[in-house]
């Protein structure tokens, strides 16, 4: 890879993306292998994410890597007032890949110019969730086999969501056409629609959750989160409006499959999980795949 | 009766005359260029009528000739700024500032929660829009436009 780092979805050409995608298929076949037998990998969350860190550490443990590291900021120094730079130039000499979380946006990008080890990153504040895109490219594939030529339904939150803005990104690499379902004070934000424009993809935007999803490849749900709106009654008024029930999936295609980054709170209810088209468990469990495959690139080993 | 041409900040011998430095922007340019480091001998002049600026400054710098890279870091702050080079009292050349493609150091990002703004390190930016200067900062990817800048 160009780039030892993983810090920022942009930092593979599509090239590496399709080979990281093709690695991961292939755990999938073997997911317990002693490829890391002797690496040791560093977990640093500066802030909790249960879910994002136990899908890497089951990733590194059936490799049998070793994990160091720390779930929270306060079992760390940082509550000592030590700086990012010196937490990284010190666990740089403890481990050959560090995995960061961090609520700081950009502070990834900064770890990896001051480590010598790779790092990925597992998320920087409202930046980048690079591995998270990777495991939904993977979804998609697995399930559409062919990341060309679909329909793509982002549903939700649109202008805060960082993981849907990573996955246009990444998906507008190849012939997707969009569709946006989302409220009015949380629409698309419009550099993204005007990147699509100069790309000449098309794309359509709703605000009302119809039966157009019969249209989709695949619907990707998100959260519409309750702080993102300044008055609490608005909230309240579009809360329902983006659920998304067992009923509303008759009409959708055979090969369409439901996505969502977990955790869901109501926006996908539980009717939905037992119709084949559900796919957002199996999702998660991708998401150990990739991120194998992620660190075994990184450090070169695959 | 027209009066002879009067300069207001002495001629040099040998060296750069950066012109049309917006007035407000003088001591930026100074801090950038590092000029409050060198002993070369420096004129300068503010608040002087400018029908394109409204009030410019000019610098005259004996001495001193500057590589593109250095001094298109200028370019944030005074965009408008001309060059002109002095051999033997006489310009052998003009040049316009540009914008360049990076800007390290100078400005700040303007995300809250970017990590430039809470370690120590230099500002990092890719130069998205030239013509109404738009800035993407390598860390945090933000972008910080012209109206938001804040020069460091």
């Amino acid at each position: 890879m160009e780039n030892k780092s993983l810090v920022s979805i942009d930092d593979l050409s599509t090239e590496e993306m399709v080979s990281i995608l093709d690695l991961a298929e292939e755990f999938e076949k073997q997911p317990s292998q002693p490829i890391l037998e002797g690496k040791v990998i560093a977990t640093l969350f500066f802030e909790p994410s249960t879910r994002t860190r136990l899908s890497f550490e089951s990733a590194i443990s059936r490799l049998k890597g070793k994990i160091v590291g720390f779930t929270d900021a306060s079992s760390s120094s940082v509550t000592k007032g030590e700086s990012l730079y010196d937490t990284i130039r010190t666990v740089n000499n403890y481990c050959d890949l560090i995995v960061m979380r961090h609520p700081i946006e950009g502070s990834a990008r900064l770890a990896s110019e001051i480590a010598d080890v790779p790092v990925v990153n597992a998320g920087d504040g409202a930046n980048q969730h690079p591995t998270q895109t990777m495991l939904d490219m993977y979804s998609i594939r697995k399930t559409q086999g062919s990341l060309d030529n679909l329909n793509i339904f982002l549903v939700g939150d649109l202008k805060y969501g960082r993981t849907v803005h990573s996955l246009l990104m990444a998906m507008s690499r190849w012939n997707t056409t969009f569709n946006f379902i989302s409220p009015e004070e949380l629409r698309m934000p419009v550099e993204y629609k005007l990147y699509l424009d100069k790309l000449g993809l098309r794309y359509y935007e709703h605000s009302d959750f119809t039966d157009i999803i019969k249209k989709a490849d695949i619907i990707y749900m998100t959260r519409v989160q309750k702080e993102r709106f300044s008055d609490s009654m608005e909230y309240e008024k579009v809360k329902n409006v983006y659920v998304l029930r067992n009923h509303m999936l008759k009409n959708t295609k055979d090969n369409m499959r439901v996505l969502h980054p977990l955790p869901r709170v109501n926006e996908i209810h539980t009717d939905v999980d037992k119709n084949k088209k559900s796919y957002y468990f199996q999702q998660a469990l991708n998401g150990v795949f990739t991120r194998q495959a992620i660190i075994t690139r990184l450090l070169d080993l695959k | 009766m027209k009066e002879p041409k009067q300069l207001s900040v002495s001629a040099i011998e040998n060296g750069t005359v950066i012109d049309h430095i917006p007035a407000s922007s003088l001591f930026k340019v100074i801090q950038i260029l590092g000029l409050d480091k060198i002993s070369n001998q420096i004129t300068f002049g503010t608040n002087l009528e400018s029908k394109k600026l409204g009030r410019k400054a000019i610098i005259k710098l004996a001495g001193v000739y500057f590589e593109d890279d250095d001094i298109n870091r200028i370019a944030l702050v005074a965009p408008e700024a001309k060059l002109n080079i002095i051999k033997g009292y006489e310009v052998v050349e003009k040049s316009v500032v540009e914008v360049p493609d990076e800007i390290t150091g100078i400005a700040k990002c303007v995300n809250p929660q970017c990590i430039t703004n809470f370690e120590s390190v230099t500002t990092r930016f890719r130069v998205v829009s030239k013509k109404n200067v738009s800035l993407k900062c390598h860390y945090c990817e933000k972008i910080t436009d012209q109206e938001h800048m804040v020069i460091l």
